[in-house]
């Protein structure tokens, strides 16, 4: 497996080139995923309006989370162009969320569609398509060795794109702890890291991950402040 | 205050009803004047403030009143409804309202008082807690978060509208802290149901008793003050300064070069309580006393952490005098009584002098003999602190902290629990609030902002108006929208923050990580401790070595780990910072050469070899000391204002430092210094002008380089998260409730990114501001000191290392480092994997 670790054109992010089933792409510090010969960009877990949607059962948090999950999503789009987005599922915390969407807010997604081709890829908290919002909607698309999809798959993960786990990593060194959001992949399969504003982390030790990497060959490539580290499973903490 | 207490005639012994003074009479006592004073103001109708050392028989003295009280009101007639509760115990401790009613059960029954006193505490089963509601006792003994859930139900009226007496037990410790101002608003409510309600407050010696006479009454009447009586101390303690033969440490503080000492004058006592300020520091002298126990001597462990019931044995050990030695930590501070205590050791710095004086007050329960103490320093600068406090004690100076303005979380907790008691309008809740002093100065505006804020999260942004948990009726009331939002109230209530914390079990089987059966639980330890070991580490906790195995849902497995070496375990918790006065104190004595007679020799002569290498400042300066060691350049500075403001100041510095191009690297930062390095020269930087000392301690630090590194700041977020658990936006883990996994909760730290972003007027960032500017980040001090040193910076640069510069050249390494650390280690483990691919 090779990796090198590159510097966008814009220099300000450090991103690193990994492969899945022999396909080459990006990781990019900036929890998104990039295939340049395919101009595609790969995004998951944005939990757009987890804020009201708790909101729902009396606890408050503040209601701008979409907005700023949205301005981060716009900086990336400004970043690599991409003929094509696919959101992986959990685009919206609930059924209700891409209703419940604040007027500026859609303008501003329809904002960044435009121009592109979308995919919402049905997540659990959206297995619907959004109402009201262009784009196409799969369960699950597969191009070239890839397969995008929503949650991993335990029989074939061979080229699987994955979310819905929110992989985290921790390590300890020197008496001190360090928890991080990562990309988390064996070489077969990739698990993307959550991208909304409001979502933790579920550390990739955990046994919900059982079965999805090989051991060995697996890596987390965890978000740093500026760049992504590549740190190898062994070295790794649970919890 | 030290104003003897005035005896009015009209107060004798006979103002006291019959089988009062047949009690007294009969077991030879006679009452104490401040206990007649006491009834016969309360009598008049007064609230009063009882300040009197321990073993002044204060608790007799605050019952008095209510007891006498009870005794005279007619009898219930057979058919009438249940009164309410007469009086109200509250004292900050579960523990001390137990105990304070078993003392209390005694004179009441050999008196043959017609009253009943119960206890309620989260310890009270629900079916006894219902029945209270019902049918209450005339005496409730009772904690601030107990009073809380009571004013809150549905029967606080009925509960309260006979209630005559509140009791405040220890009101020095419950004032310095959320409980205090959560308490105070409760107060407030207890006078709207009962208006002839009196108080009585009973207190330590305190530096400013005017704040706490404010406290107990109502402010309606802006600065109305309750009654004081003041008990002069008893006999003078006599406290000593263990002058060891074996060399004192440069720095650290397990204070192990004295435990032979300690061990010895443990021998000669009869029961010895051993105060330390950490919870690490008990372990660790527990160890290292039982290591040196050839006699076997009883000697106990008692701190927060343990397990309940081994709690439980080691306080009835000491109270049947069946222990010869107990190390503690504050858990023991507060008034309980402990049986024949003859010698207090206080290990490591006092901190303030007032504590001192608490602690040294638990030897010896009587008050006419005089307590004996003995201090350790852990190393030198402590020595110096030690006979600060010491002389502070001979004075009878007090430096307990000023009163703070109420929280405005705990503000926020307050309207939703009266809204859970009924329906209110905003205009009386107001006046009622204000009636509390710590928030006698709120404005109607921020008042406004927490009605908001418990309705619909207080956003400029008003989206969530259809989920508002309380609403405003036609006709101007505010009601709860929904009874299951009682309920949420009612498992979030309080101001106690825990830091998240684990059981720690103990289990036979080595090395298998989590996956192995439970043994006995030992106690908890906070997570954050737990997350920065791995298995195979060996740490010292119950006073064991244990080996860390793994953890498993809410649990840490350790096994018996062979040999005595360990980690120690790291509590957040538990560490005071050094109080400005004997701040000033430790100041004074570098100053003047004619008092290091009283000092050790050794210890003398490190001073004395300071003024010739380098030189000591005088009391108002700041020393600044710039050296050259290894290939990096050291600037060391003597503010003696605690690690808190430290730390605060250690950061800003490094900003300013970097801005001016010194290339700084790290700080560390200790109670009584702060040590910065950089790649170059910073004190060639001063002297040739390119950098000056005014400029880089210029007061402005506290504006943008403060507000730009806040809003990077763990510590920030830190409190930011407390008050959000507090006001009620995030809601407390509970044990066996948790979350299954971290991504569905959103973690503070998230929020408080987004709120600051987006609102950053919002109330709980303003309340999160006030704290961090007199708590964790203690920026109220750094400014006072900056305005202090002002044209009075001192620089010395020198070759090489100087004497005074030792002790926290010594911590460089034990203590961590700020600054980019996290990505470092990021960086560190990445290139690992980089090493393993190469080889």
């Amino acid at each position: 497996m090779s990796q090198t670790a590159l510097i966008q054109t814009d220099g300000s992010s450090h991103s690193i080139e990994i492969e899945v089933a022999g396909e080459r792409i990006v990781c990019d510090q900036r929890g998104v995923m990039f295939i340049p010969d395919l101009r595609l960009l790969t995004v998951s877990d944005l939990h757009l309006e987890k804020g009201s949607s708790l909101a729902r059962r009396g606890v408050f948090m503040p209601p701008y989370d979409s907005g700023a999950t949205l301005l981060r999503l716009q900086s990336v789009i400004a970043c690599y162009d991409p003929k094509t987005v696919i959101s992986l599922g959990d685009s919206f915390h609930d059924g209700e969320g891409a209703a419940r969407l604040p007027e500026t807010y859609r303008d501003h997604l329809g904002a960044l569609m435009s121009g592109r081709d979308w995919i919402w890829i049905a997540g659990n908290h959206d297995p619907h398509a959004p109402a009201d919002l262009p784009g196409d909607t799969a369960g699950e698309i597969a191009i070239g060795a890839l397969r995008f999809r929503h949650e991993p798959s335990v029989e074939n993960g061979h080229g699987e794109i994955a979310g819905h786990l929110h992989p985290g990593a921790r390590i300890v060194r020197r008496g001190r702890s360090v928890r991080r959001a990562c990309f988390a992949a064996d070489g077969d399969r990739l698990i993307m890291p959550a991208f909304g504003s409001f979502t933790g982390t579920l550390n990739v030790l955990d046994e919900a991950y059982n079965g999805l990497f090989s051991m060995a060959a697996f890596k987390a490539y965890m978000i740093g402040r500026d760049r992504l580290y590549a740190v190898s499973g062994k070295a790794l903490c649970p919890g | 205050m030290t104003a003897e207490p005035r005896i009015d005639g009209a107060t004798d012994v006979a103002s006291l009803p019959a089988p009062f003074v047949r009690w007294f009479s009969k077991r030879g006592w006679s009452p104490r004047a401040h206990q007649l004073e006491l009834l016969s103001k309360a009598d008049s109708g007064h609230s009063v403030l009882l300040i009197a050392p321990t073993g002044a028989g204060k608790t007799l003295a605050g019952f008095l009143p209510s007891m006498v009280d009870v005794t005279q009101r007619p009898k219930r007639r057979p058919g009438e409804a249940h009164r309410g509760i007469h009086t109200l115990y509250i004292s900050p401790l579960k523990a001390l309202a137990v105990d304070i009613q078993r003392n209390l059960e005694t004179p009441v029954s050999e008196m043959g008082l017609p009253l009943t006193m119960e206890t309620r505490t989260g310890d009270t089963p629900s079916h006894k807690r219902q029945r209270q509601k019902l049918n209450p006792p005339d005496i409730l003994l009772t904690t601030p978060e107990q009073l809380a859930l009571l004013i809150a139900s549905r029967e606080a009226e009925q509960l309260f509208a006979d209630l005559r007496y509140v009791i405040l037990d220890e009101l020095h410790a419950l004032v310095t802290s959320k409980r205090g101002h959560l308490l105070s608003l409760g107060i407030a409510r207890l006078r709207r149901l009962a208006p002839g309600l009196q108080t009585v407050g009973l207190s330590a010696t305190v530096a400013e008793p005017d704040e706490l006479r404010r406290w107990l009454v109502s402010q309606e009447k802006a600065g109305a003050m309750s009654e004081l009586i003041s008990v002069e101390g008893g006999a003078k303690p006599e406290i000593t300064i263990l002058d060891s033969e074996e060399r004192v440490p440069w720095s650290g503080h397990s204070a192990r070069y004295a435990i032979s000492d300690i061990y010895r004058a443990i021998g000669r006592h009869q029961t010895t309580l051993l105060f330390v300020n950490t919870r690490s520091q008990a372990e660790l002298v527990f160890r290292e006393l039982w290591r040196v126990n050839e006699d076997s001597l009883p000697i106990a462990l008692h701190h927060g952490s343990l397990d309940v019931g081994q709690r439980r044995k080691v306080e009835k050990a000491m109270t049947a005098n069946a222990l010869r030695a107990v190390v503690a930590t504050s858990t023991l501070d507060l008034g309980i009584d402990w049986g024949d205590v003859d010698l207090v050791v206080h290990i490591g710095a006092p901190k303030g002098a007032s504590r001192l004086a608490q602690r040294i007050g638990r030897a010896n329960h009587r008050m006419d003999e005089p307590s004996r103490a003995v201090l350790i320093p852990a190393n030198r600068f402590e020595v110096l602190e030690c006979r600060a406090a010491l002389e502070a004690n001979y004075l009878g100076a007090q430096d307990t902290p000023p009163l703070i303005d109420g929280g405005l979380d705990v503000l926020c907790q307050h309207v939703l629990g009266m809204a859970c008691a009924g329906a209110f309008q905003a205009d009386d809740l107001y006046l009622e609030v204000r009636q509390a002093s710590p928030y006698a100065n709120l404005d109607r505006e921020t008042f406004e902002r927490a009605i908001q804020f418990v309705a619909t999260g207080g956003y400029a942004l008003r989206s969530y108006e259809r989920y508002a948990r309380i609403r405003q009726t036609a006709d101007g009331t505010w009601r709860l929208s929904h009874p299951s939002i009682a309920q949420q109230y009612r498992l979030n209530v309080g101001t106690i923050i825990e830091a998240p914390m684990l059981s720690v079990r103990l289990t036979r089987h080595k090395g298998r990580g989590a996956n192995v059966r439970g043994g006995p639980v030992l106690g908890k330890i906070e997570e954050s401790f737990l997350e920065t070991m791995v298995a195979g580490d060996t740490f010292l906790f119950a006073g064991k070595v244990l080996r860390f195995e793994g953890i498993r849902e809410n649990e840490c497995f350790v096994s018996n780990a062979p040999g005595n070496d360990a980690k120690i375990p790291y509590y957040a918790g538990g560490k005071f910072p050094l109080s400005t006065y004997l701040a000033d104190q430790v100041r004074g004595m570098l100053a003047e050469p004619e008092r290091w007679q009283a000092l050790p020799d050794q210890v003398s002569d490190w001073l004395r070899i300071q003024a010739e290498k380098s030189v000591l400042p005088r009391r108002e300066d700041l020393l600044v000391e710039t050296f050259p060691r290894g290939s990096r350049y050291y600037m060391v500075l003597y503010p003696f204002e605690g690690r808190l403001a430290h730390q605060t100041l250690g950061m800003l510095l490094t900003r300013r430092l970097e801005r001016a191009k010194a290339r700084p690297l790290g700080f560390v930062a200790t109670d009584y210094a702060l040590a910065v390095w950089s790649l170059r020269d910073m004190g060639r930087m001063f002297n040739t002008s390119e950098l000056t000392l005014s400029s880089l301690f210029d007061e402005d630090m506290l504006g943008d380089d403060l507000e730009a590194w806040l809003a990077e700041s763990w510590l920030l977020k830190r409190t930011f998260r407390n008050c959000a658990l507090i006001a009620g936006l995030i809601e407390k883990r509970h044990p066996g409730k948790e979350k299954s996994g971290r991504q569905v909760t959103v973690s503070a730290d998230l929020i408080y990114d987004v709120l600051r972003s987006h609102e950053p007027d919002h109330i709980l960032l303003q309340a999160t501001r006030s704290d961090a500017a007199s708590g964790l980040l203690d920026v109220k001090r750094l400014a006072e000191m900056l305005s202090r040193i002002k044209g009075r910076i001192m620089h010395k640069r020198l070759e090489r290392i100087s004497p005074l510069a030792v002790p926290i050249m010594l911590e460089i390494g034990k203590e961590p480092v700020f600054g980019e650390a996290q990505d470092a280690l990021l960086a560190e483990a990445s290139d690992d994997l980089i090493k393993e691919a190469m080889e």
